[in-house]
């Protein structure tokens, strides 16, 4: 078969043979794939098979009323206290990057004290206040009581639950916001300034949103620390779902399948929330 | 100002003669180090005046001193007849709070070398929100309006896209709409085409000769001679914080009379 030559010597074009083309093979991957499926199965196996796990016990406490209700102290206890952390924290933030000394001064003593003594013990200080101060009172300075109540009346283990989890949470996102809000770049206050707007409207309409691509992965990683985070509770009687696994198997011996019941939940709770998350980060990711 | 029952007027017009931005004595610097030294300056109403300027002259920082996006130290600087960021009481210059001096800087528009649009919104969102926001206009009377402004900077089909989505001398058409959706007397240009790629210059060029022709006072901080020259009605040429020299765009460019323009006009040309 006699090729026609164009004048610069290569074959036209059309002449070629379309080609096949065979991507590179990983074998290695292959088998390493391999391995770490039968490793995996294998353990598998071994905890389902196992007796003493007592997967029927596990099965029995899964939905039970008190377990449960366990879950929701949980997440109320959640929420409050991220809500608390973020409204807070905001706060914080926006104290920090003052120009006033005084306030950024103060937002980071807080910020350094609330971060620097383990949550533990805050939980356990606030649970004991009222042996600090038996009776807390809101006056005007030399003037009449507003507001009078014995601190035991106040600080029960759901509020001191809160307040160490909460005022800890707000020094942690303070530091997240701060960042946040320190990344959007000068021009963009300099442009919505220049077009006339005020300070609280640049905040939420120009600064804010885009400082949220930034907190928003680190937040969300805060709230599923906060998910486990509350069964330290436990400390003070409060009911969350560990302390309920711990009270049902401190009853029934049955330690194990209580422990799995409980790691069940918060691995289903931190799954549905990674998913959130991922849907937040996409919503704010948009436009840039 | 029909349909913008809510706009407070603006200083009202400069009265006749007086022109839109008067500057006399104006200092200002930088921990301790002078930065802009008694600058005298009046810029027309109607008129464009072009500074140009070796980097670091003070040029952006003029600009900026013009709408309070910087303080100035000392002096007077009025716009429209008022005195900008500050009450005259006593002898002295007391700063107006944030609030009034936001009011003053709804009527002097700002474009930036970068463009500094809002990343988070579309090119239309950038030109609505300001309109919205601080004039509190009706959502649908800024978006028929911004379309408008869009079809005038030549980007009409482009009211969907984000910053990141637009070329930059897209950005910055949308940049210099959005400064015009609060119906500005005074428009102020910081290299507004520096950042650009040379073939995208004319196209942001084109929009603000435009811009000129339609009667807006415009000051612009530029390296486009012949835009100077073909546009400007008067020409400053700034050095070191001062102003060294300033006259008829044509008269300065082609015989300049002061030793160091000469200089900086023969290493730009
Ligand atoms: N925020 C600032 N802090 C300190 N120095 C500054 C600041 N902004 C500008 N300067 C200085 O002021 C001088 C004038 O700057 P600028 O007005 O940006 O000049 P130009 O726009 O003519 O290049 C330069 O020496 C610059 O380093
Ligand atoms: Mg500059």
């Amino acid at each position: 078969m006699s090729v026609t030559q164009p004048a610069s010597g290569l074959p036209v074009a059309s002449e070629v043979p379309a080609q096949e083309v065979v991507p590179l093979r990983h074998p290695w991957t292959w088998a390493a794939t391999a391995v770490v499926v039968l490793v995996a199965f294998g353990v598998f196996y071994s905890v389902a098979a196992n007796p003493a796990f007592q997967w029927p016990v596990v099965a029995e406490y899964m939905l039970d009323r008190q377990i449960l209700a366990g879950l929701a102290v949980t997440l109320e206890l959640t929420l409050a206290a991220m809500a608390m952390g973020l409204l807070l924290g905001t706060a914080l933030a926006v104290m920090r990057l003052s120009a006033n000394l005084l306030l950024s001064s103060l937002a980071w003593l807080y910020i350094w004290f609330f971060r620097s003594v383990p949550v533990l013990v805050q939980l356990i200080f606030w649970y004991n206040f009222g042996a600090l101060y038996p009776q807390i009172e809101l006056r005007v300075p030399f003037g009449p009581l507003l507001y009078g109540a014995s601190t035991n009346a106040v600080i029960t283990p759901l509020t001191a639950a809160l307040a160490g989890l909460g005022l800890a949470q707000a020094a942690y996102t303070a530091e997240v916001i701060r960042a946040g809000i320190a990344s959007v770049p000068r021009g963009q206050t300099r442009a919505a300034k220049a077009l006339g707007m005020r300070p609280a409207t640049i905040f939420r309409r120009i600064v804010f949103p885009q400082a949220m691509r930034v907190i928003i992965p680190p937040v969300g990683n805060e709230v599923i620390s906060m998910v486990k985070g509350t069964s330290l509770v436990s400390v003070i009687a409060l009911a969350d779902l560990l302390y309920t696994a711990q009270l049902i198997y401190a009853r029934t011996y049955e330690t194990i399948p209580l422990l799995i019941v409980a790691s069940l939940w918060y691995l289903i709770v931190v799954s549905v929330l990674s998913v959130g998350q991922h849907f937040l980060e996409r919503h704010y990711r948009h436009g840039v | 100002m029909n349909g913008m029952g809510q706009v407070r007027p603006f200083a009202g017009a400069p009265a006749a003669g007086e022109p839109m931005v008067r500057i006399r004595g104006l200092t200002k610097s930088y921990h301790g180090k002078p930065v802009l030294q008694d600058i005298d300056l009046d810029v027309a109403a109607g008129s464009v005046m072009c500074i140009i300027g070796p980097s670091g002259s003070g040029k952006s920082t003029l600009l900026a001193c013009i709408n309070h996006l910087e303080r100035i130290d000392g002096g007077r600087l009025w716009v429209g007849g008022e005195l900008v960021g500050y009450r005259e009481q006593g002898g002295k210059l007391h700063e107006l709070p944030e609030r009034q001096i936001a009011r003053m800087r709804q009527r002097i528009g700002m474009v930036f070398q970068h463009f500094n649009l809002f990343p988070h919104m579309t090119a239309l969102q950038n030109i609505m929100e300001a309109p919205v926001q601080v004039l509190r206009l009706p959502p649908e009377q800024a978006r028929a309006r911004a379309m408008q402004l869009l079809d005038r900077v030549g980007l009409a089909g482009k009211h969907g896209r984000h910053p990141a989505q637009l070329s930059g001398g897209e950005q910055q058409r949308v940049a210099i709409a959005r400064a015009l959706a609060m119906e500005p007397r005074l428009m102020l240009f910081d290299e507004p085409t520096s950042a650009l790629d040379p073939e995208l210059v004319g196209e942001v060029l084109a929009v603000m000769k435009d811009l000129a022709r339609s009667g807006m006072t415009m000051v612009v901080v530029t390296h486009e001679l012949a835009f100077a020259r073909e546009v400007g009605d008067a020409l400053t040429f700034m050095d070191g914080g001062r102003v060294v020299e300033r006259g008829a765009p044509r008269a300065v460019l082609a015989d300049p009379r002061e030793a160091r323009t000469r200089e900086f006009l023969s290493r730009v040309l």
